[in-house]
């Protein structure tokens, strides 16, 4: 066995990336419950994708035969529903912990330097992941599918001069029809997956770089010759990480991580399984009641509405009166969190030694958030479009303050080190 | 022809939401006390469809067979009683009336049954086959409440008897007044009220059945996969304590 690692070694770097990225890997000592997330959302990805090869298998990629295919996989496939709910339910429970993830981030300034780039990618990461999610759902060939990719096409055509050729060009047709669902097909399937599986790998690859951060904010990288023998941890981490730094407060992912996010991972497959076995369509809100009939263009759905996870963005669109402003506001919401970064003049990390303002404000924005998501589950109405507003302004507020507040915040003390 | 289909589709899209304003619930729902386990009540259900629905409407994604084997009817019982135009047992539910017949005859194609329990939900089925009443006003003399202006006749007359929207003379605020009380039958037909209720939540519960064939499996399959995880649960909390021993 040792010969035949030898062997490999000599050829590739196996034993050297498996003690870079897991073995040897200082994770800090005090990760918490928010942090059981990054790997709650690798195992959706590798759910979506095996599911997804074995979808793809039965499914039908054309106007006549898309929606019939799919009630062949939940009918006539053994266990065929089981991967359909699977996937279905996958998309959703990918958002829910990309959105935790993403809101830890923001809570323990995951994205401050030097971890601007990492913060970046996983942003592409969340873009390429709401592309993928809203091609997916033109799939089924359902009423939604169909008036939901109808209306956000519908949006490009906002842009002055070329939206109109720009809507055209993305449907493949006047309006949505089998040119559109098969180039969708092709990017849900092969494009889209690609890209987001580079991704990933460069989001993991640059957390190695730079190290994981921790609920404290503290690095756990001290100057090297810094820490007393006595005080280092017992473990062997790579020199990749120790020749510049003395390590401290932590330990290697693989087994501890490992072991720890075990349990998360089977606490989180309650959850993903209840709603696999016995409520898949999760009262209308992972499988609206109108995608269980085939598309009809001459026929529109009383209430269009995306599916949960784009409501946040779609309240933001409906809040403005003009439809280009409304488009230039929603795609305004994702691109704040990109340069949250630069935003943040802050020098201290967590949000546990920040100002009063500064938790009020992060509190304000998760409320605001989930606001706006639930309003965009419902009509507009006067009422509902009033409080879309307020809560639209006070998702851009955010940003604004922290700015602003940001450069000269009264901050706690940080300590030198992770006490826990 | 950009413009004509752009055009079209506006025209079709107004006209349609005309439509379904008008469609919009206007009663409150009963609800349905639908029970998959009740293998009588589906087999009722499948019966009443076959010979009253299935002339119209099609099952175009469920399968005899299935259907046979999941309530349990024997299949040669079910060819001979269930099927009636020489399909094979293997074949999906789809010989109804042509589309081209249904728009000439109703205006509208006649929607496909197999999932509208998916769609509309059990209650509003179970509500609607019990909500017909007389209105000559309509082309087939039958209007409902749940559905107004609904292109389908009250298929389940012979049933039911002749349904008409009923008042009562009662004294509200010390004057004699006519109240709407509810759809009431003149008793013509061939079932009671109790049985029509019973009949119309048969059909309702085999239409809840083929949206969702797999339900029950899913189900007992759901439970076997708690038990598993409640085992790796706790493996998965005992081997972190084992391992987190180093680390304290």
């Amino acid at each position: 066995m040792n010969k035949l690692i030898a062997w490999f070694d000599e050829r590739i770097p196996m034993t050297k990336t498996w003690n870079i990225h897991l073995a040897q890997y200082p994770a800090p000592k005090n990760f918490n419950f928010w942090y059981i997330f990054g790997v709650l959302a690798t195992l959706v990805l590798v759910n979506q994708i095996l599911t997804g090869i074995w979808l793809t298998m039965n499914y039908v990629p054309s106007a006549e035969g898309a929606f019939a295919s799919v009630e062949f996989i939940m009918r006539d496939i053994e266990y065929g529903w089981l991967l359909r709910y699977m996937h279905s339910t996958g998309a959703s429970a990918f958002f829910v912990v990309v959105y935790l993830h993403m809101f830890r981030g923001m809570m323990y300034g995951s994205y401050q330097k030097p971890r601007e780039l990492l913060w970046v990618f996983g942003m592409l990461i969340f873009l390429v992941l709401m592309a993928e999610a809203f091609m997916g759902y033109l799939l089924p060939w359902g009423q939604m599918s169909y008036w939901g990719a109808q209306v956000i096409i519908s949006l490009f055509g906002a842009i002055p001069v070329f939206g109109d050729d720009l809507t055209l060009w993305i449907r493949g047709d006047y309006v949505i029809s089998g040119a559109t669902l098969n180039r969708f097909f092709a990017l849900h399937v092969i494009a889209l997956p690609l890209v987001l599986v580079i991704l990933v790998f460069l989001h993991i690859i640059a957390l190695h770089e730079v190290g994981s951060n921790n609920p404290e904010g503290i690095s756990i990288k001290k100057p090297k010759g810094s820490v007393p023998e006595s005080e280092k941890p017992k473990f062997t981490f790579h020199e990749r990480f120790t020749k510049k730094y003395d390590i401290v407060d932590a330990f290697p992912f693989f087994p501890y991580y490992i072991v720890k996010d075990l349990v998360g991972v089977a606490i989180f497959l309650f959850f993903f399984c209840y709603v696999i076995f016995f409520a898949p369509a999760m009262g209308g809100l992972f499988l609206e009641p109108p995608n269980f009939e085939a598309a009809n263009p001459l026929k529109t759905p009383e209430h269009i509405a995306p599916v949960w996870y784009f409501t946040p963005f779609y309240a933001i669109l409906r809040a403005v009166p003009d439809k280009l402003l409304g488009v230039i506001l929603m795609f305004g919401a994702i691109v704040a969190l990109f340069v949250l970064p630069w935003l943040d003049r802050g020098k201290v990390r967590s949000v546990r030694y920040r100002s009063t303002l500064h938790k009020v404000n992060l509190t304000v924005f998760a409320i605001s958030f989930i606001a706006l998501g639930y309003l965009g589950l419902k009509p507009a109405t006067e009422v509902y479009t009033m409080f879309a507003r307020i809560f639209t302004f006070l998702y851009f507020a955010f940003f604004v303050l922290l700015w602003f507040y940001s450069k000269n915040e009264n901050t706690k003390p940080v300590p030198e080190r992770i006490t826990k | 022809m950009k413009q004509l289909i752009k055009t079209t589709l506006l025209v079709a899209a107004s006209l349609w939401s005309v439509a379904t304003l008008a469609a919009g619930p206007t009663v409150p729902l009963d609800e349905a006390k639908v029970d998959l386990h009740d293998k009588a009540s589906l087999q009722r259900g499948a019966q009443l469809f076959m010979n009253y629905c299935l002339g119209c409407h099609s099952m175009q994604y469920q399968r005899y067979n299935r259907t046979f084997k999941d309530l349990e009817i024997p299949e040669d019982l079910g060819m001979e009683n269930l099927q009636f135009t020489g399909e094979k047992v293997g074949d999906l539910i789809t010989n109804a009336m042509a589309t081209e017949d249904a728009g000439n005859w109703f205006g509208t194609a006649a929607p496909d049954l197999t999932l509208v329990a998916r769609v509309r939900g059990a209650d509003w089925i179970y509500t609607y086959l019990r909500s017909f009443y007389v209105d000559e006003s309509r082309p087939f003399g039958v209007n409902n409440t749940v559905f107004p202006n609904v292109g389908m006749p009250h298929v389940l007359e012979e049933l039911q008897g002749i349904p008409r929207k009923t008042t009562e003379q009662r004294m509200i605020d010390g004057e004699m007044q006519d109240v709407y009380v509810g759809i009431k039958t003149d008793g013509s037909g061939m079932l009671t009220d109790a049985e029509y209720d019973q009949a119309a939540l048969d059909i309702t519960n085999f239409l809840v059945y083929t949206g969702e064939p797999m339900m029950l499996q899913q189900q007992r399959i759901g439970w076997y996969v708690f038990g598993f995880l409640l085992v790796f649960l706790i493996f998965a909390v005992l081997l972190k304590r084992e391992f987190f021993k180093d680390v304290k």
